[in-house]
């Protein structure tokens, strides 16, 4: 198995706040990655580390074997890093079809228009906004931004897609169809990094997880490890009704 | 030697009126993040109003100040409800766009009424003499007049309830709204507040030298280069960089012509403003 | 028609200009010629703006710099150094470009308003500058030697001359505006304008398509400058660097809807109309700025999309055509 992405001690200080510790992974290619923690665990700030929005004060992250601690985010679109953003951010004046092609046109391969329309109305078809084209893209409700801010992604055609919460104001039917598809995103080859909350669905679609509080990597393994960990539900339990959701589970 | 002291305290002198006319404009930002376009005019208005009332009715102009605050407090605050007030949490680009629009009315009018031609406020107050320093009395009595509005400032801000609620207007508008603060009559206010400063400065600077309607315009500019040398949104620091501008402004005509004093000023903008974008003293964030 | 479909918005601004090219060829004054170059001035203005204001949403409120900067290299090279109009028109179009291209590093790292007070700035400083260097003639400028128009046929032939130039610049213009506006570059742009670090997230290297944006939206201007004074024989520095023009290219900008092709040749020519006929009058002559002040306001605060805008808005069909 190849090993898509290696985030090496990376640690992140902000003046006096310290965002990430040492924190240690390797992922492999085609794996989808669960990224979870208790709010201002340094989730997002990770996902702004390896995009390039920031660079690691300490630490190094390694794409496709290369060096990209430095990178800025364009760089990392062009070789094939897309992410989306937890706060979703569409570019209102422009129609969903618009908003699209950029994600096509700037991607890893960089089409001209032409060919990014056509790569535009396959995802929009697969992300279901296909009847929504050319609406404008600040018109839409919540859910179907959500979903443009991962049509986006996909039309770069990365090799790795970060999501950062992707399911945060869903309601359980919208999840579900969103759980649907990061599987079929997977199966495309595309490997995926995901922060959640939603705890039931990320465990379920996750290979692998990895758990932040504080800024510290506090544990790793499989989903099934990970409801088990003690240190896991200790951090949780500043969030009691998720810790005894936890435990409810552990217990099953 | 003697020609740069006197061309230095000259310009610390004046420098005091930068000062205020750049808390106007740091006010104003420092309590709802708007850039006030208008500042430039405002300062017009105030070196009018001072000749006006100098001419018309013969009033000494230190007496006409006040009138001249009060009327710049009141046209704030109508700017701010006509149309501030609309825009506060549009886009910068709308902000910008409307004070500016203010600006050009206010442009447009004075220059049907006055033209723009040159007018001079005919005031001496003599010369002082400090040593080898030769000080113009209206200098000194304008410095201290700004030292004044300053601490006036201070003590508005610090020790009355409408300058508290103005800080906490400043600090979190949705939190002081919470805790009962009146914040569209604070905000009112404080835009007021910045064109009164603004308004005071110009006629302080009108007992300097002659203007015309137009000349809003460059000192709107050295309010932005003070603004932004001292932190947008920092009182302090609007005063401190005054005093700096003056200095350097002291300095210029030594070295260089005047006229490349504009260059000088627009090159140190650009340069903080890529530099040390906070200013020095650190701007409100 | 399938190119007509597509090109409608295109064909629609081209008419526009022809349109004013004709007129004055119909009415045979020279006074409606005088007019038109001025509408044509304005809307060749408005649209290069556009590309930087409208397309990016980097507010240029000292955009006019270009104009004088191109005016003055190009005015000198005619003037004091015998070349020709057509070597000095490009030579202007080129100094404003290498201007922009470095003011444009330094600059265009600032957002929003500090951006645009920068631009301010410029044209200050730049004026200020061009005042004191003696090679352009310091404050009081320099001028055209009336016998230079022999080259060209006499003045009025020069005249007539300068307004068919005019006309081939403002369709040049509007072409460039539509191709970028239809390009993956201008696609770019828009992002960028719309949030630009999401912008970046997705690809878009902003730092050079700001540039390149700038830079293009300036080399107009400087080619215009150097055929205006070259038609007025005179240039002095605050013809030059008029600051409140600057101002209006803006309002015509916001007027007719920024960032669309159409919406500045719609508000340039509006606005250019409208105000020509304040100008008659002795009233509103003076406050003429007042009322560019507060149509400004009134976009602001009612219709912040402009006229075209608006349209788009309000008849989504209307979207393809209106680019």
């Amino acid at each position: 198995m190849t090993i898509l992405l290696e985030v090496q001690g990376v640690t992140k200080h902000f003046g006096g706040l310290q965002a990430l510790s040492k924190v240690n992974f390797e992922l492999q290619k085609g794996e989808i990655l669960g990224l979870i923690g208790p709010n201002g665990a340094g989730k997002t700030t990770l996902f702004n580390v390896i995009n390039g929005v920031y660079p690691a004060t300490e630490g190094r992250v390694i794409f496709q074997g290369k060096d990209v601690t430095n990178a800025k985010t364009y760089q990392m679109a062009h070789m094939g890093l897309a992410r989306t953003h937890q706060i979703v951010k569409p570019l209102n004046e422009l129609s969903v079809r618009e908003n699209v092609n950029v994600g096509a046109c700037f991607g890893r391969h960089r089409y001209g228009l032409g060919k990014a329309n056509q790569i535009s109305d396959e995802t929009l078809a697969f992300i279901g906004l296909a009847n929504r084209a050319d609406q404008l893209a600040g018109s839409l409700n919540v859910a179907q931004k959500k979903r443009l801010e991962m049509a986006r992604a996909l039309a770069s055609q990365p090799y790795l897609i970060l999501l950062d919460e992707v399911l945060a104001g869903l309601n359980q039917s919208e999840i579900a169809e969103m759980v649907e598809m990061v599987c079929k995103i997977r199966k495309q080859g595309i490997t995926i990094i995901m922060i959640e909350h939603v705890m039931e669905a990320v465990m379920n679609v996750s290979d692998r997880m990895i758990v932040l509080d504080f800024g510290k990597q506090i544990a790793e393994g499989t989903p099934q490890e990970i409801k088990n960990n003690p240190a896991v539900i200790e951090a949780y339990l500043g969030d009691p009704e998720l810790a005894k959701k936890l435990m409810r589970k552990a217990a099953e | 030697m003697d020609f740069l002291l006197s061309s230095l305290s000259d310009g610390l002198l004046i420098g005091f009126i930068y000062g205020v006319a750049a808390m106007g404009l740091t006010l104003i930002f420092g309590v709802m993040d708007v850039i006030n376009l208008a500042h430039g005019p405002i300062i017009a208005l105030g070196m009018f109003g001072i000749y006006l009332t100098f001419n018309n009715i013969g009033l000494q102009p230190y007496i006409g100040l006040i009138l001249v605050a009060a009327i710049g407090l009141l046209l704030g605050i109508i700017i701010y409800l006509i149309v501030v007030r609309r825009v506060l949490d549009a886009p910068h680009l709308s902000t910008l766009l409307a004070t500016f629009s203010v600006n050009m009315i206010i442009i447009g009018l004075g220059t049907a009424y006055f033209s723009t031609a040159p007018y001079n406020v005919d005031f001496s107050l003599g010369r002082v003499s400090l040593g080898p320093i030769t000080l113009l009395g209206t200098r000194v009595i304008g410095a201290l007049a700004a030292i004044l509005v300053t601490i006036g400032l201070y003590l508005f801000l610090y020790r009355t309830r409408p300058g508290r609620y103005i800080r906490a207007v400043a600090n979190n508008r949705n939190a002081a709204e919470l805790m009962g603060v009146p914040s569209n009559k604070i905000l009112a206010l404080s835009f007021g507040l910045g064109t009164m400063l603004a308004a005071f400065s110009g006629g302080l600077i009108a007992t300097f030298f002659p203007f015309t309607i137009l000349a809003g315009g460059s000192y709107e500019l050295k309010s932005f280069v003070i603004c932004v040398l001292g932190g947008m949104g920092n009182p302090i620091g609007a005063l401190l960089g005054g005093l700096i501008l003056g200095l350097i402004e002291g300095i210029i005509p030594t070295i260089m012509e005047t006229t490349w004093v504009p260059v000088v000023e627009f090159a140190l903008f650009v340069i903080i403003l890529l530099v040390r974008p906070s200013g020095l003293l650190g701007a409100k964030k | 028609m399938k190119l007509l479909n597509n090109h409608l918005g295109l064909l629609i601004a081209l008419s526009v200009i022809t349109l004013l090219a004709v007129w004055p060829l119909v009415t045979q004054k020279p006074a409606d010629r005088e007019v038109a170059f001025t509408i044509l001035r304005a809307v060749a203005l408005a649209s290069s703006l556009n590309i930087i204001l409208g397309y990016t949403g980097y507010v240029s409120f000292g955009h006019i710099v270009y104009f004088g900067i191109g005016g003055y290299v190009g005015f000198y090279l005619i003037s004091q150094q015998g070349y020709s109009l057509y070597t000095a028109m490009l030579a202007g179009g080129f100094s404003a470009g290498l201007i922009a291209f470095l003011i444009g590093k330094a600059i265009l790292r600032l957002r929003g308003a500090y951006f645009a007070l920068a631009t301010i700035g410029i044209n200050q400083a730049i004026l200020a500058f061009v005042a004191n260097f003696d090679l352009f003639g310091g404050p009081i400028g320099m001028n055209i030697n009336f016998q230079l128009y022999q080259d060209y046929g006499g003045a009025p032939k020069a005249l007539q001359l300068a307004f068919y130039i005019m006309v081939g610049i403002t369709f040049v213009t509007v072409l460039v505006s539509y191709a970028v506006r239809t390009s993956k570059f201008g696609l770019g742009l828009l992002a960028i304008r719309e949030d630009e670090d999401a912008a970046e997230v997705m690809g878009v290297v902003a730092p050079n398509a700001k540039t390149w944006a700038y830079v293009l939206s300036a080399i107009f201007p400087g080619i215009i400058g150097t055929l205006f004074f070259f038609k007025n024989a005179n240039i002095q520095p605050h013809d030059a660097f008029p600051l409140h023009t600057s101002i209006e290219l803006l309002v015509m900008v916001m007027l007719g809807g920024y960032g669309t092709v159409l919406g500045p040749i719609l508000g340039a020519a509006g606005y250019q109309r409208m105000r020509g006929l304040l100008l008659t009058s002795p009233f509103f002559k003076d406050i003429q700025l007042s009322v560019a002040g507060i149509l400004l306001l009134v976009i602001i605060l009612f219709i912040p999309a402009g006229i075209v805008g608006w349209i788009r808005n309000r008849f989504p069909k209307t979207r393809r055509v209106l680019q």
